[in-house]
């Protein structure tokens, strides 16, 4: 893989280089959406039939499950063919839906034209610290470190999947 | 071209590391506290503290002639990681879809 991972205390950015014209980069990320995003990240009670990627400015990112309940994650904030595509991402720490806007963060993947049939697509996902309000009286109210319990599963739950 | 900065995802890639940061997720501790629970020396210890700390997962404070270790209570190292982990995963089988895609069209 060929990819620079970078983190700021409140981003998170990946670059990766895709041997395709740009046109076609930019597609396969909001067309093909379904297929690339990881199928065991999975909110819903039952199985994902498929995750729908709606590329306009209004439009929602969500998970629907086989039984047909759908699960809302992401609203598309802008999109700029073949150039970017934002969205906010509306899950708190704990990959729960977070209702207040301000509470989400957001994504911006960029796409750069390196040659004819090459591309950089950059990926940034920042404004993390906005998840963050409250952290700090949680884990108060919860005593000590009782409030990194449910980090702590969910880093040893992937953890596991990665062995 | 690959080019990881120190991380938490590959900071608790290594088992034995991943053993200590459970640990204090427990409750903090002290080298020594450690190393007795684990099968290895206080250096090697140290030295897992140290990466563990680089990557935003630990911190330590001191406590009379002792640095004791805790998990940073900082989300947002825990949070990073888990995001640095879906989205590599999502950009590795994108890169996979956009070149097979290509290979169609020839």
């Amino acid at each position: 893989m060929t990819a620079d991972i970078h983190a700021e205390a409140s981003s998170v950015r990946i670059t990766i280089v895709v041997e395709a014209p740009i046109e076609r980069a930019f597609r396969v990320f909001t067309e093909d959406f379904d297929k690339i995003k990881p199928r065991e990240h999975n909110m819903l009670g039952v199985e994902i039939a498929e995750t729908v990627f709606e590329p306009r400015a209004g439009g929602r990112i969500f998970d629907r499950g086989v039984d047909g309940t759908e699960f809302q994650w992401a609203r598309v904030l802008a999109v700029d063919p073949p150039n970017a595509v934002v969205f906010s991402w509306d899950l708190d720490p704990n990959w729960q839906v977070e209702p207040d806007p301000a509470r989400t963060s957001e994504v911006e993947v960029r796409f750069t034209a390196e040659s004819p049939q090459r591309t950089r697509v950059e990926l940034e996902h920042r404004n993390l610290d906005r998840h963050g309000d409250g952290w700090e009286g949680e884990h108060d109210a919860l005593g000590g470190s009782g409030g990194w319990p449910l980090y702590l599963e969910r880093f040893g739950a992937l953890i596991a999947a990665e062995d | 071209m690959l080019a990881y900065q120190p991380n938490a995802w590959t900071a608790l890639g290594d088992p034995t590391r991943k053993a200590i940061f459970e640990l204090l997720a427990e409750r903090p501790r002290a080298v020594g506290e450690l190393a007795s629970e684990l099968p290895i020396t206080r250096p090697a210890v140290s030295q897992h503290l140290r990466v563990l700390k680089n990557a935003g997962l630990v911190r330590d404070r001191p406590v009379g002639t002792r640095r004791i270790y805790g998990v940073d209570a900082d989300g947002l190292a825990a949070l990073r990681a888990d995001l640095e982990r879906f989205w590599s995963k999502t950009l590795v089988a994108y890169k996979a879809a956009v070149e097979n895609s290509a290979k169609e069209d020839e």
